[in-house]
């Protein structure tokens, strides 16, 4: 594919066909308790998009221009959560200090951002598929908005959801998971647009 | 008064307690790896591997971590358990190692781990912790396998890559694909949930 191009193919693959959410069920821990509200998820899928495009292109540069020459590779793991944890609490000192705005609707959610899983997730994909740099910025991107696109089309779903009759058992994450499972085959249809890999 | 409580530690996890069940947790990294039997079998022994031994490991430790940097801490030593995972599954099974992909690395921030720490090693005796992180691991391995089991069957018609069914199967492929899993677990939860409600209510 073209140089160019390729970047932007990987953004919208990110984003549709292979959705990190609905297709490799990553960051779903969050997905499933904060969709019940369509504010919350917002706030959370905005903080999640900002820090996963970020901590992805960080972690890059941390591996390929630290790691890789030291032949540490094998630490990757822990260098890379050490790394989304220290930015995470970074960003929430600056807009603590900067925006308090910003700090009421984005400060809840920063620290449940370190243990998700599509963060980190995302960095060991941009690893295993050796993406360059800015491929690697545009698949951080993608895959966030692509997270919030999922759990924005979730709230919805669950706000409509409220009034409805569901058997006891399956309140709750079972509906919601199967809720997903419709999703993930709507995006399916998707896939014969890009392929990533 | 010791042995009993190190009995009752194994079990509730297995059942009334169950970590995928009741608590909804650690299905992030996992479920993607339910569509073979054999890759679920390694990453959920990946999983008891790391939940029992960091269990253990923090709950020695839980006298001298400091409240404020705790997360950091427990992180550190869970990750240091995952690497050791990967570095064992890469030496003496590569085919695997590659094939499960990320998904090992992701063992750091599955919310089993931290969860199970958090709520139970950082108050109890290390051996307790052990025994807790063993038994929630397999409460937890013993779903997704349960989970795995169907997809692969119903999906491929084969069970750890061996051909079970016959050729006068159709492959459902839908199950072997992403909402497979998502579908599936929604129907083990609704069932756990039913059994373990009627339990309940005739207590």
């Amino acid at each position: 594919m073209n140089e160019m191009l390729f970047p932007i193919a990987v953004f919208f693959a990110a984003a549709f066909t292979n959705n990190i959410l609905l297709t490799n069920y990553l960051g779903m821990c969050s997905f499933l308790s904060v969709s019940k509200e369509i504010e919350t998820s917002a706030g959370l899928g905005i903080a999640v998009t900002f820090v996963m495009a970020l901590t992805t292109a960080l972690n890059w540069v941390v591996y390929h221009l630290i790691l890789v020459p030291f032949e540490l590779e094998y630490l990757r793991f822990i260098v890379f959560i050490i790394v989304i944890a220290a930015f995470v609490q970074l960003i929430e000192m600056v807009i603590e200090r900067y925006s308090e705005g910003l700090y009421f609707a984005l400060g809840i959610f920063l620290p449940l951002i370190t243990v998700n899983c599509a963060i980190l997730g995302a960095s060991l994909f941009m690893v295993i598929r050796d993406y360059s740099f800015i491929t690697t910025f545009f698949f951080g991107l993608g895959s966030g908005i692509g997270w919030f696109i999922a759990i924005m089309a979730m709230a919805g779903i669950r706000q409509k959801l409220k009034t409805a009759k569901i058997p006891v058992g399956l309140d709750g994450a079972g509906i919601a998971l199967i809720i997903a499972g419709f999703m993930a085959m709507a995006f399916m249809g998707f896939s014969g647009m890009i392929t990533i890999s | 008064m010791a042995k009993g409580q190190l009995k009752k530690t194994f079990v509730t996890p297995l059942g009334k307690e169950n970590p995928v069940f009741v608590q909804i947790l650690g299905i992030c990294s996992t479920l993607a790896v339910t569509n073979k039997l054999e890759n679920t079998m390694v990453m959920s022994l990946g999983v008891i591997f790391t939940l029992a031994l960091s269990s253990w490991t923090l709950s020695i430790m839980r006298k001298w971590i400091p409240s404020r940097i705790r997360m950091m801490v427990e992180t550190m030593v869970i990750a240091t358990y995952v690497i050791i995972v990967d570095i064992a599954l890469k030496a003496y099974y590569p085919e695997m190692w590659k094939s499960l992909g990320p998904y090992v690395g992701l063992i750091i921030t599955n919310c089993i781990v931290m969860g199970r720490i958090e709520a139970f090693a950082l108050q109890n005796k290390p051996m307790l912790s052990l025994v807790d992180g063993i038994a929630s691991g397999i409460g937890y391995a013993y779903v997704l396998l349960a989970i795995a089991f169907v997809r692969e069957l119903l999906g491929t018609g084969s069970l750890w890559g061996i051909q079970i069914l016959g050729s006068w199967w159709t492959n459902w492929s839908i199950m072997v694909m992403p909402p497979g899993g998502f579908f599936m677990l929604a129907i083990f939860l609704w069932i756990a949930r039913e059994v373990f409600m009627k339990e309940a209510d005739h207590e």
